[in-house]
């Protein structure tokens, strides 16, 4: 009997599934972890429990407990015994629970992860990948909601990346692992589950460069900038505006550090107006950063101020409070009838 | 306390370090079991059958505690218990966000709550409800930050109880600064012992893997500092077995900082009187720090959200079942015949009461205003701040009237 012709349709099948965020997430890392015996998985409760997301989940029953280490409470101790495998040969991935809890490896990431290759000239690479679940909107207790992004994006040397949909997790999860950079892969933590953001994710796809930042909605009346937690929000404006005759353009910044802003430059030269929208509180931000390199490539195209739709300048409140604080509709299209009418 | 020559390192597999005693190293390492067993080293004062076991060194610390102040020990803990499971029953209904139950733990917390005296201070973890309890704050504030209403609730000075803290071993270095200055301030070794203060501090088995932790304990030990670290093991940091933080048990960790540790039956409430007791009058006296680890178990979840059949059995939990630390009193006092089926029974009625008054409160809580957002960031507020808030009030305003 003939073996059966497979139509290019059905191979597209065979490597398309659609799934949530969090599982092309764990896609990504299984295939990191299958391509490369190096890379390592790496953080509190990843292994048995599979994180208290279940990202990591079935890879420590899969790969061995020599592959997915649940590690002593202590996230210096993550990032800097990360930083020694590395330095060895491995490609760890770290997991922080929740960005609230980076801080104790702030020390580790900023003295010793981003300035290695500097300090030896390139003698030494750290391929560690540090996965931070962040943002809010969760309904959770305090240091479980926070966007410190910016903080990171701050230090040269490090790479900072954030995904909002299940395509870019799968892909970006591989990238950030096979880069020789330190990458800190910042997760959507509301959006890991939502079965509305589920999206078929093609394996055999030709991905996007990691560092670059997409347009992910045509237009032409202002443009929208965000990333990771604030994408849904920044689409469903763009979908309301255009209920009201408005098209507007959004862009999905992906790469925080380096910043790849030559899409949104390309597109205020035709709008003229830009919002930008993220959770992080706006002094000092990763927001004001792309208001500042607009204004400054942008200037004679611009029609209103860069706007910026963010977190107060405040602690994250009690989460009772956080529909106020987290960039919500009404906040972004004020901010865009603010651009338009100024 | 044996030295450390005592001990030696053990052989990976041979044992679980950390508890000293019991499971299989395959358990250990499939993470599935922890252990029942303390060990020989492990101080018991009421065995769980209720039995009152005599302690030359500790009896004297209960020289106080006749059958009245033990059926209050059993007030205590029964009340606590009830508001616990109560509050994880409102979190089930969707009145609390989150709920972090203590069950299991009710003899550790208000054992050592119990043994503090007014001026001392206690800095818990996020699990302490029962130690909240014993310092006098209303179980109801509690209730805020697990509604998420609010970050803390209470007047810490006005209790003697810092603030919840969430990132995992932050507090024990807090706690040590607090001791240094108890010291500066001249509150340790004086004649009149009435002036003397001291300071616990709660802290989980996991925790004990901090470097914040660690810091706490050179601090403290540097500045001879009057703190007592209570490490409550209750085996488990959410899916991590104690084995995953230490080959040794963690009371013997005091020994490398040059202050006693001691381990102590978590689950007796005597025992953690006295021992707390024993050790806040070392500190007061210039001789602390001291470590105790209260060995005892998470009867329930880490908390509502966590899934404990994904990592443990639950014969491990029936096991500890026996151990209860208040069916242990309960027996001590039915059996000393000072536990009268009406006072157990007026207990209950109590322990009823409170939780229906919880409730009530609960469902009844105001969410806070937007404004909150904006107040107390600042002892200073700058102007800035200001003026975000009003701008982002009157935005808000606009909606009242119908503009947008
Ligand atoms: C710095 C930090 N890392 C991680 C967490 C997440 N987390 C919350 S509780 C917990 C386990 C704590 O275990 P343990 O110290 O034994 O205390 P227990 O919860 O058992 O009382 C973890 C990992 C945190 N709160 N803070
Ligand atoms: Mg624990």
């Amino acid at each position: 009997m003939a073996a059966p012709v497979q139509s290019p349709v059905d191979t597209q099948a065979a490597t398309t599934q659609t799934m949530t965020i969090g599982k092309a997430l764990n896609n990504g890392l299984r295939a990191s972890m299958e391509a490369d015996p190096k890379v390592l998985v790496m953080g509190e409760d990843v292994g048995k429990l599979g994180g208290v997301f279940r990202v990591t989940d079935g890879l420590q029953k899969d790969f061995g407990e020599h592959r997915v280490l649940d590690t002593p409470l202590a996230e210096s101790g993550i990032v800097g015994t990360a930083i020694g495998l590395a330095v060895r040969g491995f490609r760890p991935v770290c997991e922080i629970q929740f960005e609230g809890f980076i801080f104790p490896a702030f020390d580790q990431i900023s003295s010793q992860l981003a300035k290695l290759h500097y300090r030896t000239q390139g003698k030494l690479k750290a391929p560690v990948v540090i996965r931070v679940p962040f943002g809010g909107g969760i309904g959770a207790v305090e240091h479980h909601s926070e966007s410190p992004e910016s903080l990171f994006s701050h230090i040269p040397g490090l790479k900072v990346v954030s995904c909002s949909n299940p395509v870019d997790a799968y892909w970006m999860m591989q990238q950030a692992i096979s880069s020789d950079d330190p990458v800190m892969l910042f997760e959507p933590k509301k959006l890991y589950h939502s079965s509305a953001l589920k999206a078929p994710v093609d394996t055999t796809a030709t991905p996007d460069p990691l560092h670059s930042s997409r347009v992910v909605r045509h237009g032409d009346a202002a443009t929208i900038a965000a990333y990771g937690p604030s994408l849904p929000v920044a689409l469903d404006a763009a979908t309301a505006a255009q209920e009201e005759g408005r098209s507007l353009e959004v862009i999905d910044l992906r790469t925080l550090s380096p910043l790849d802003l030559g899409p949104v430059f390309e597109s205020v030269r035709r709008t003229g107006r830009l919002v930008v929208v993220s959770e992080a509180p706006s002094e000092v931000s990763l927001a004001s950063e792309v208001a500042a390199r607009v204004q400054q490539e942008c200037f004679y195209s611009l029609e209103a101020p860069v706007q910026r739709v963010t977190g107060f300048d405040t602690p994250y409140p009690p989460a009772k409070l956080e529909e106020h604080f987290v960039p919500d509709l009404d906040r972004v299209l004020h901010a865009v009838d603010n651009a338009l009418e100024w | 306390m044996p030295s450390p020559e005592q001990w030696t390192r053990p052989d990976p597999g041979a044992g679980p370090a950390a508890t000293a005693a019991q499971p299989s190293p395959e358990q250990v390492i499939a993470g599935l079991r922890a252990t029942t067993e303390g060990g020989a080293e492990l101080t018991q004062l009421l065995t769980p059958e209720g039995e009152r076991l005599e302690d030359s060194r500790f009896d004297p610390y209960l020289a106080d505690i006749d059958a009245e102040a033990l059926r209050g020990l059993y007030r205590d803990m029964v009340l606590v218990r009830r508001a616990d499971r109560e509050s994880n029953a409102m979190q089930r209904q969707g009145q609390l966000g989150i709920w972090v139950p203590l069950l299991g733990q009710e003899a550790a917390q208000v054992g050592s709550g119990r043994a503090l005296r007014p001026a001392d201070m206690a800095f818990p973890s996020y699990r302490e409800h029962g130690v909240a309890y014993t310092r006098g704050v209303d179980f109801r504030e509690l209730l805020g930050i697990f509604r998420c209403t609010d970050h803390s609730g209470w007047d810490p000075a006005e209790y003697g109880f810092h603030p919840y803290t969430i990132v995992i071993g932050n507090q024990v270095l807090n706690a040590a600064g607090y001791a240094m200055g108890q010291k500066f301030d001249g509150k340790v070794g004086n004649a009149d012992d009435a002036d003397n203060e001291a300071t616990i501090v709660y802290f989980g088995d996991g925790a004990t893997s901090q470097g914040d932790v660690h810091e706490g304990f050179v601090w403290g030990a540097v500045y001879d500092a009057p703190v007592v670290y209570f490490c409550q093991n209750n085996q488990w940091a959410i899916s991590e077995p104690t084995e995953r933080q230490s080959r040794l048990p963690l009371y013997q960790r005091a020994r490398g900082y040059g202050f006693p540790g001691i381990r102590v039956d978590g689950n007796d409430v005597l025992a953690c009187l006295a021992v707390t007791r024993w050790a806040l009058d070392e500190c007061r006296h210039g001789n602390g720090p001291v470590l105790i680890e209260a060995f005892t178990y998470r009867m329930d979840a880490h908390t509502t959200t966590d899934d404990p059949t994904r990592y443990r059995l639950s014969d491990e939990l029936e096991a500890w079942k026996l151990k209860d630390p208040i069916e242990r009193v309960r027996a001590h006092l039915a059996r000393a015949g000072s536990g009268e089926q009406d006072f157990f029974d007026s207990v209950d009625a109590e322990a009823d009461e409170f939780a229906a008054q919880l409730r009530d409160f609960c469902f009844n809580m105001p969410d806070p205003p937007p404004e909150r957002i904006f107040s107390e960031v600042y002892a200073d507020t700058p102007a800035a701040l200001d003026a975000q808030r009003e701008e982002y009030l009157s935005y808000l305003a606009g909606f009242a009237g119908g503009e947008h």
